[in-house]
């Protein structure tokens, strides 16, 4: 990781051209942007640069997934703990198509990603020739930049820019088409790392103005609530983020993508805002005097009722992207501009404060929640395991170390709001899209960015059959990452909906499962299954302490619900703690 | 009434690129908003080319789509105006018999009043264009009509703004 970063600094050119193909071109390109690994599926289409790869693999590995989605969700696992720029690459047509799930999730994630796709010879285009898809059209309203290329001497410059794009400002994924001929074409091959592109302003300027009004509103608030998202975490600002709510003694709460910048255990971490987020700080939204959004964008999911939603604060937005400013909520204060500059300007503005009273207020409201759902969730005395409790002995078994990523559904509202965190980067999962099936690919891409860190990755019984045969892509690779199934034989967070809010009429959310340990040991990974209590602390241990992947079942109580929860079209104080 | 839809022309500035058209109409089509009318063409700048989109939306809608919009990599800035803000003109075309215009005398009254131009003549048919605001299109259309029409269209609407929009400037500025 240290490497690379020293590799960005760096203005590196290629001094001399030479003359080389398109594909050769396409591996030399992701070497000058410091690219040692991609994930991808082969094709048609693509297959003169996987004919240089097979040259290049003592430089740059390639993972095979097992379907292409398994590529682009494994190339965002890679790109949101390491912070770099995730590569999946897969061929024309149904492989291209396929990718788009993970580059949706990217984008609306501001995940940054650039996606290589084959395309047919440009003699073709148009055609409905085999394996033929515009996939410039169809991804473009799911990509922040998107390019087809048809000529080799383009890769150069597109690649260059590409990246630039992709990491630069509000990141995101950038998919580029090349045709096979521009593959094949020779050319003169000279890189330049791209430094700007005219009509593209990646951070707007910070308004002096906008961080002294800031200031002023925080320090006279009497009763100030931080929410802060992944802006703190994309621009590396955790520590000024820290210091600014030390230092002015704000009670805080994240997004589920802010998740893990500070501490779990920090004093100033009140919990997660949102639908299934945390009783206080969800309520006393809706009683702060100043509420301070700092890198989130109010997603409905956040605010719950907007017409109801801290009507009666004052709202100041720290925010990259100026098109987030004033698109859900009125900001009295927009400081447009980098998180980790602004903060650091903002610090020396703010008085020093503690709000004694106003914090007794959230330790109050999470009394309240303990008693009502978090003590059940975590120390139940029922039959039956709670997801809960599983999270909090892997909290334990790993000492909080761990990297979670989890997938969509009941399971990752538990892993959110129980798992520990203690660095930054720890919290892996689809916010925005809420895509079933991330979270097996991209554990595989965390790890490999990160082979130090402890990666668990847990999802429901539903979504881990969404991207199930990627057990193969961890049993080729030696992945050593660490599944968690936790099975209630339902899709949980449907089925809890049809029973809140369909009379329990349970529509096709009942699952009749396979042997999930017996499809683990097929791809000879270590697996087990536990479904009492007093077996599931040593089959956590047992799974923490292999070496290699491993697959742990958890049967758990199979018509559990997810509290507190907010109903959709509700205000976030009447969240509802049963 | 900030909830009242109003009409409002849109100029943006943008690389010449393809696909960007795509990119541009894909942000009102997600959103459920019709394009009234749409031009695309050259700007003042070399290498620089300008949309010109009419919408009827409200307000903030329209504020929310330019921030869309100028978050698209390849445009340089967008504006938004209202009708007092711009001076602007569309074009048609009418293709009429060319026996009407010896047999209806009216027509070229109609023609001479409404400061339309004969663009062309020959045995069967005569062409018309005319430019000008939406409602003297409108006007000139109802009254050739009643004679029969073989053909009619109209353009997109252009329009420069009454205020600067320095887009130079921002292109210097943008190169730091």
């Amino acid at each position: 990781m240290k490497e690379t970063q020293t590799i960005e600094n760096q203005t590196k050119t290629s001094e001399t051209t030479e003359r080389i193909s398109g594909s050769e071109a396409v591996i030399k390109c992701l070497l000058a942007e410091g690219i040692d690994i991609l994930y991808g599926y082969p094709g048609g289409a693509i297959m003169p640069v996987y004919d240089e790869l097979y040259k290049y693999q003592d430089k740059i590995h390639h993972v095979l997934s097992r379907h292409e989605q398994g590529a682009a969700h494994a190339a965002q696992g890679y790109a949101r703990i390491s912070g770099k720029v995730g590569v999946a690459m897969a061929t024309s047509g149904p492989g291209a198509t396929n990718l788009i799930t993970g580059i949706a999730d990217a984008q609306i994630d501001s995940t940054p990603l650039v996606c290589i796709t084959g395309q047919v010879g440009s003699h073709l285009l148009g055609s409905d020739a085999f394996q033929e898809t515009d996939i410039v059209g169809i991804s473009t309203p799911v990509t922040k930049w998107n390019h087809q290329i048809t000529k080799a001497s383009e890769i150069p410059e597109v690649f260059a820019k590409a990246f630039y794009i992709a990491k630069s400002g509000r990141p995101g994924p950038v998919l580029i088409d090349i045709t096979k001929d521009a593959q094949f074409e020779e050319f003169d091959f000279k890189y330049e790392k791209c430094k700007g592109v005219r009509s593209y302003k990646p951070v707007p300027n910070t308004d002096e103005n906008s961080l002294k009004a800031a200031a002023k509103l925080i320090n006279n608030a009497k009763k100030p609530l931080i929410i802060w998202g992944q802006g703190v975490i994309l621009g590396k600002a955790e520590e000024e983020f820290k210091a600014v709510i030390e230092k002015a003694g704000i009670p805080s709460a994240w997004t589920i993508l802010g998740a893990s910048a500070i501490k779990t255990s920090h004093p100033l971490n009140v919990g997660m805002v949102g639908m299934h987020g945390n009783y206080a700080p969800n309520v006393l939204t809706n009683e702060c005097d100043v509420l301070i959004a700092i890198g989130m964008r109010f997603d409905d999911r956040v605010t719950g009722n907007l017409a109801t939603y801290a009507k009666q604060a004052k709202i100041v937005h720290f925010e990259i992207d100026p098109a987030e400013v004033d698109k859900n909520v009125k900001t009295d204060v927009a400081v447009l501009g980098d998180a980790r500059a602004s903060l650091k300007d903002l610090l020396p503005l703010l008085n020093a404060n503690s709000h004694n009273d106003w914090h007794q207020k959230f330790k109050d409201l999470y009394k309240i929640e303990y008693d009502k759902v978090i003590k059940n969730d975590l120390h139940p005395t029922k039959e039956g395991l709670t997801m809960g409790e599983v999270l909090k002995e892997i909290n334990i078994q790993t000492k909080g170390e761990a990297a979670i990523v989890s997938d969509v559904g009941q399971h990752q509202m538990i892993a959110c709001r129980y798992a520990e965190f203690n660095k930054t980067k720890s919290n892996i999962t689809s916010g925005g899209l809420g895509t079933m099936g991330f979270a097996l690919p991209a554990a595989i891409g965390a790890k490999m960015a990160a082979p130090n860190r402890e990666v668990v990755m847990i999802a429901g019984d539903g979504g881990y059959q969404m991207n199930i045969q990627e057990l193969g892509t961890i049993f080729q690779q030696k992945v050593p990452v660490k599944i968690v199934v936790l099975n209630n034989e339902f899709l949980g967070m449907v089925r809890q909906w049809q029973q809140l809010f369909f009379d329990k009429r349970y529509a096709s959310t009942e699952m009749v499962n396979p042997d999930f340990v017996a499809i683990a040991k097929g791809y000879h990974i270590d697996a087990k299954k536990v479904s009492e209590r007093k077996d599931l602390k040593a089959a956590v241990k047992e799974m923490i302490d292999c070496e290699g992947p491993y697959f742990l079942e958890v049967r758990v109580e199979k018509e559990g619900n997810v509290f507190p929860m907010i109903p959709t079209g509700a205000s976030v104080s009447d969240i509802r703690l049963e | 009434m900030k909830n009242e839809n109003k009409q409002f022309t849109v100029s943006i500035y943008t690389e010449n690129n393809i696909g960007l058209l795509n990119r541009i109409s894909a942000i009102f089509q997600r959103r459920h908003m019709n394009v009234e009318s749409l031009n695309t063409s050259p700007s003042e700048i070399e290498g620089v080319s300008r949309f010109t989109l009419v919408v009827n939306i409200t307000e903030s809608q329209m504020k929310k789509v330019i921030g869309q919009i100028e978050k698209q990599v390849e445009v340089i800035k967008a504006y938004y105006h209202t009708e007092d803000e711009i001076i602007y003109q569309e074009s048609c075309l009418f293709k009429i018999k060319s026996e009407l215009l010896f047999d209806e005398r009216q027509i070229q009254n109609i023609i001479k009043e409404s400061n339309a131009r004969i663009v062309t003549v020959n045995k069967d048919f005569f062409a018309i264009e005319k430019s000008g605001r939406k409602e003297e299109i409108d006007l000139l259309y109802r009254e050739l009509n009643v004679f029969g029409i073989m053909q009619f269209t109209r353009s997109g609407r252009v329009a420069v703004t009454k205020e600067e929009m320095r887009i130079s400037t921002m292109l210097k500025a943008f190169q730091h």
